[in-house]
């Protein structure tokens, strides 16, 4: 294992504390690894909170500020995070209109999740859970746990930030959030495993030529192993697991993500790919994010997510952001 | 069994949680994410001194403080499930100086049911209740025949060995291995072996004769 870090116990820490240094906006406690605006809790406003297994940076702690999230707690490298941290960051940006806990279905994270929640509602706090689950790789939610959370966490963050921002109730934030997941489908492809640092070696072998389709976000095994190929067919293979579920048509939000060891070259030929899928559907994107978003250590891959836009969301998608990982309008 | 039974339990439980972890990461890894065996060595040293700071003079308050600790320390789904585990048991031992094999089987039967509730998993989903469940059974039976303690934490440790192996044929439809479908038969479930390997911690601080 060839990783640049000083200890494999101390990376997330260490991380944060490199995190700290580089952005002033945010405060960060590294010990309970929580990270809110250093402004601290607006108040009246909603209270955005997000957070997850670490090794997907820049999801979440990238996203907190202006327009986006007031906090994420970070776990252990793809471990969800403890509920003595979410209750933590709940209590830190509650600014009396209630907060709202953007949750990626993942057994581990619903669990704490719902834990903190509790222990908030022991506060006084009123907390709502909104759980993403767009990953379209996931075919049974009969026989299984239920479709995972990806690449529309990043869509819900910034769109129920957006509206969280203009004084939004907590209802509609949450109504915001929810209908964005269910206008959202992602579908991920790995071409080569990564190596969770305490592990100290790949989670699963794939050969010179093989790929795995349907992957999550944790170095998991996907759904099926394939042959390599031209990108236009890898990119059609996902393209058409999302449109076979949620069939492409008028305005859409694409983003093409980096797995964490993908070139930029290699994102934006993808991109282009989609593009052409896309249009031969008779659809448009509208709007478009392109680079390392929601990430999978030094996974090489990518992962593909598709939200088709109203009027409204389009707008919010539009309004202002400023956070280390997504900035504009401002 | 007196609390200082259960501390050593949990000790022996640290123990080898911390000698088999690479092995809980390598299932985790063929059919999860590869932190098994991090996480519950982490949880578990991190029970330990816990229990070395706090006063903890009765059986239920040893679990209890397991519980919240693995609550606190773990994240994953291991955190909650096997801190809603210890939690339970130690709510079900309450405030009595000491527990008997009736009240360690109420115990755990009451982890169980917070395991189950929790995670909504049945036996036979391919989770760590496929351990636990089998091992509450075979001690409820032990004790219903008669059997001296330690024979009957025999029969709960064999059980839950048994009861893991028996995962390996499963197709998983909780947690993150249910993801893989199909092709999560032919491993041991991590939960389930980690179980086996912590009620295998039980009989064996048993079997040092202090389960009287």
């Amino acid at each position: 294992m060839k990783k640049l870090i000083n200890a494999p116990e101390a990376v997330v820490t260490d991380a944060l504390a490199g995190v700290a240094a580089a952005h002033p906006g945010l405060a960060v406690d590294i010990e309970n690894k929580v990270i809110t605006r250093a402004a601290g809790p607006t108040r009246g406003k909603v209270g955005l909170v997000s957070g997850g297994g670490s090794g997907h940076e820049p999801l979440h702690v990238g996203f907190v500020g202006f327009g986006m999230l007031d906090a994420a707690c970070p776990g252990e490298v793809f471990t969800s995070p403890v509920p003595d941290q979410m209750l933590a960051a709940t209590r830190a940006v509650n600014g009396g209109a209630g907060v709202l806990h953007i949750v990626k279905n993942y057994t581990g994270d619903v669990l704490n999740f719902e834990m903190a929640a509790d222990l908030a509602s022991d506060d006084g706090i009123e907390v709502t859970q909104v759980v993403v689950n767009d990953d379209v790789a996931v075919q049974d939610s009969l026989y299984t746990a239920g479709r995972r959370g990806v690449g529309a966490t990043v869509f819900v963050e910034k769109i129920a930030g957006a509206l969280a921002e203009r004084a939004a109730s907590l209802a509609d934030v949450a109504a915001a959030a929810r209908e964005v997941n269910e206008r959202s489908r992602s579908f991920g492809v790995a071409l080569t495993s990564c190596t969770v640092p305490a592990a100290g070696k790949p989670t699963f072998e794939l050969g010179d030529s093989e790929i795995e389709l349907g992957i999550g976000i944790h170095g998991e095994p996907g759904r099926s192993r394939g042959e390599m190929a031209p990108a236009a067919d890898i990119a059609a293979a996902a393209m058409d697991a999302i449109h076979a579920d949620l069939p492409l048509s008028g305005d859409l939000l694409v983003m093409v993500n980096g797995m964490g060891g993908t070139p930029l070259i290699e994102l934006y030929l993808l991109f282009n790919e989609v593009n052409k899928y896309v249009q031969g559907k008779g659809a448009r994107i509208a709007r478009n994010l392109v680079g390392n978003y929601i990430t999978s250590l030094e996974m090489q891959g990518f992962s593909v997510t598709v939200c088709q836009l109203t009027d409204a969301l389009a707008e919010l998608w539009d309004a202002p952001v400023d956070t280390p990982a997504l900035r504009w309008g401002r | 069994m007196d609390a200082a039974f259960f501390r050593a339990w949990l000790a022996e439980a640290a123990a080898v949680v911390e000698s088999q972890r690479d092995h809980l990461t390598q299932l985790d890894a063929a059919i999860g994410d590869a932190d098994h065996g991090i996480n519950l060595a982490r949880g578990f040293g991190a029970v330990t001194a816990a229990l070395e700071q706090a006063s903890t003079p009765s059986p239920g308050s040893v679990l209890t403080l397991a519980g919240s600790t693995l609550i606190s320390k773990v994240g994953g789904a291991a955190g909650p499930l096997y801190g809603m585990a210890f939690r339970q048991a130690g709510k079900s031992l309450g405030s009595k100086p000491r527990a008997d094999l009736h009240d360690l089987a109420d115990a755990l039967e009451a982890a169980l049911a917070g395991v189950q509730k929790l995670g909504a998993a049945r036996e036979g989903e391919k989770t760590m209740v496929d351990a636990l469940a089998p091992a509450v059974s075979a001690l409820g039976k032990a004790i219903a025949e008669g059997a001296p303690a330690g024979a009957a934490l025999a029969a709960l440790a064999d059980a839950a060995a048994a009861g893991a192996q028996a995962t390996i044929s499963m197709q998983a439809l909780k947690g993150r291995a249910s993801y893989l479908g199909p092709r999560s038969v032919g491993h041991e479930d991590p939960g389930a072996a980690s179980t086996a390997l912590i009620l295998r911690a039980l009989r064996d601080v048993g079997a040092r004769g202090e389960a009287t």
